[in-house]
């Protein structure tokens, strides 16, 4: 596989052209909300990414965001919020997630991503080795770190 | 330009071969085809010959002591001034400043308005002339280089002169007309681009200086993309300030030029202060040297600007009349191959003799960034993203488009490997339209 095929897996397209998570946040009452706008200033991409997350439990029940960019920034807000919905996921659980995924974007290539931590987000493990790509796979996954900080400060 | 001749491709071939960078990519299989001028451009032997040479022989520091040495290198920086006054047609070498880049250029120009406007004391006899305040007008165009907008904004901002611009027409340009509409006899300053760095359209510099001066405007020119490509004589354009970079002109980085018309130079306060721009300091307060030294304190880049001497022989060698026939050869090749492909769309005029030295588009249903990661697989190199021009590709409708820009040792097969490149990234990403 060349590594543009790498880095364009059909995954990636697929979820680029099809999009998870697109669209106004519906929290559910009592919810705890946060909305940040991450900008690549650039490629002028951007994202608004929204979450709510149940006061008690610190599970993030909803994600919901808009956005314009390249197919790596839609597809890898995609992802992630794919994986946040299936895996029904805590600010912590999240947030390990994030770590996880920002270490495999940025090992130029080098090292096994964990699998288990990142599901389908393993396929944007091509884009570690284009380094002026890194800022669009991170966009919408430091949306949700900004998210995070919010309703932690919400919850202190 | 059809009076000269252009370069024939085996003089592009034999130029070529003067660029380390060419010359060694030219034994690559596929060798890189590299369309990206407009961002920096490759360096000519002899220019980097001519840096190396001088720090080898002859580096001291100029202007300052009394030595021999110091003596042959302020020749060499000076000999550098002179020779980019020559090619810019600059009557004095006096009115060639040195500066880092284009945008200290501007910045210089923006912010000595802007000395002139706080405190008229502060400046230099007769720096009143360039006070602005409330009810005056700066005026731009919505093409401009961030580099030609924000100094603008903030000069307007920090004084309560009033920031107007001219918006741009569908296909990006603005006309003669639109500027006379805009201009009032309030209008300060009208800075503009020679040629945009995104559409390529070339504006008519000299009636628009005219109309400038007819309602008692000063005029400022962002010459970034005009100078490297096509004969520029300033004085005879009778803007009153302009700037360029070097790199972007086979020169080296980290030096820039600030061109003025004598008289004003002569009025504007210097925006920085320090060491060597100065005649007599006491300890309360300085007194300025005239230009351009009032403008350059602290250690200048002497190496660089030899070097950028060393590009205006270079260019001038080659002969920048011809050198522009060819490469209006080049854009005019590069437009057709875009138009002929659907699905891809212009940015800028239509008309090739609009244009001088790039062409910039957006493909349907592709952003810029994959389109660009697909071309550089295919070792084509362009640009992809806002090219510092926001409000521009904004007016456009779009966020970031993919700039192709050619320069004098540019080729036919660049380009063709361009558009083959773009049709290639529509099939790939499944975005092909059919004619």
């Amino acid at each position: 596989m060349s590594a543009l095929d790498g880095l364009y897996q059909e995954l990636i397209l697929d979820h680029s052209k099809r999009p998870v998570g697109k669209g106004a946040l519906e929290a559910p009452d009592g919810a705890l909300t946060a909305s940040h706008h991450e900008f690549n200033p650039s490629c002028g991409d951007e994202i608004d990414l929204s979450i709510a997350v149940d006061a008690e439990s610190g599970r993030i029940e909803r994600l919901a965001w808009e956005g314009q960019g390249c197919s790596i920034s839609m597809a890898s807000a995609s992802i992630l919020s794919q994986l946040v919905r299936d895996e029904q996921l805590t600010i912590e659980e999240a947030q390990l997630r994030i770590a996880a995924f920002r270490e495999m974007i940025q090992a130029r290539g080098a090292g096994e991503p964990d699998e288990e931590l990142l599901g389908d987000a393993v396929a944007l493990q091509g884009v570690a080795k284009f380094v002026m790509r890194v800022k669009c796979a991170m966009l919408g996954w430091v949306a949700l770190e900004a998210d995070l900080r919010q309703v932690e400060g919400q919850r202190a | 330009m059809e009076t000269m001749s252009a370069l024939t491709p085996a003089e592009v071939a034999e130029l070529r071969a003067a660029f380390p960078y060419f010359a060694l990519q030219a034994g690559l299989p596929t060798p890189p085809a590299y369309l990206d001028a407009a961002a920096t451009s490759q360096r000519p032997a002899a220019v980097l010959d001519a840096e190396r040479r001088f720090l080898e022989t002859a580096n001291a520091a100029v202007h300052r002591g009394t030595s021999g040495a110091v003596g042959a290198a302020t020749e060499a920086f000076e000999g550098a001034r002179a020779a980019v006054a020559r090619f810019v047609g600059a009557a004095a070498p006096e009115q060639i400043v040195w500066a880092e880049n284009a945008t200290d250029a501007l910045n210089i120009v923006a912010l000595g308005i802007g000395e002139a406007s706080a405190n008229p004391a502060l400046g230099v006899p007769g720096s009143e002339r360039f006070a602005v305040g409330p009810g005056d007008e700066i005026l731009v165009t919505e093409a401009e280089h961030h580099a030609n907008l924000i100094p603008w904004q903030r000069l307007a901002a920090r004084t309560g002169a009033t920031f107007r611009y001219i918006p741009v027409r569908e296909d990006g340009t603005w006309t003669i007309d639109d500027a006379r509409a805009a201009l009032t006899e309030r209008t300060r300053v009208f800075a503009f681009a020679h040629i945009s760095n995104v559409t390529g359209y070339v504006a008519p510099v000299a009636e628009l200086a005219a109309l400038a001066r007819s309602v008692g405007a000063l005029t400022v020119l962002d010459a970034c993309q005009s100078v490297p490509h096509i004969p520029v004589d300033l004085d005879a354009l009778g803007v009153d300030f302009a700037a360029f970079s070097g790199h972007k002109m086979l020169g080296p980085n980290g030096v820039g030029v600030l061109y003025g018309r004598p008289e004003l130079l002569a009025a504007l306060p210097p925006s920085r202060t320090g060491g060597s721009a100065i005649t007599r300091v006491t300890m309360e307060s300085a007194e300025f040297m005239p230009p351009p030294m009032r403008f350059e304190p602290g250690t200048q880049p002497v190496s660089q600007a030899v070097g950028l001497g060393a590009a205006v022989e270079f260019l001038s060698a080659v002969g920048m009349e011809r050198a522009a026939a060819r490469e209006h050869e080049l854009v005019e090749r590069l437009v057709a191959g875009i138009e002929e492909t659907p699905g891809v769309r212009l940015l800028g005029p239509a008309d090739p003799a609009q244009r001088v030295a790039l062409a910039a588009v957006s493909v349907e249903g592709l952003h810029a960034h994959d389109v660009g990661q697909f071309l550089d697989e295919q070792g084509v190199l362009v640009r992809v993203g806002h090219h510092c021009a926001q409000p521009l590709h904004r007016a456009f409708g779009i966020a970031s488009s993919t700039r192709a820009s050619v320069h004098l040792t540019t080729t036919e097969d660049e380009i063709d490997r361009f558009l083959d490149a773009l049709r290639g990234a529509q099939r790939y990403f499944g975005v092909e339209v059919s004619a």
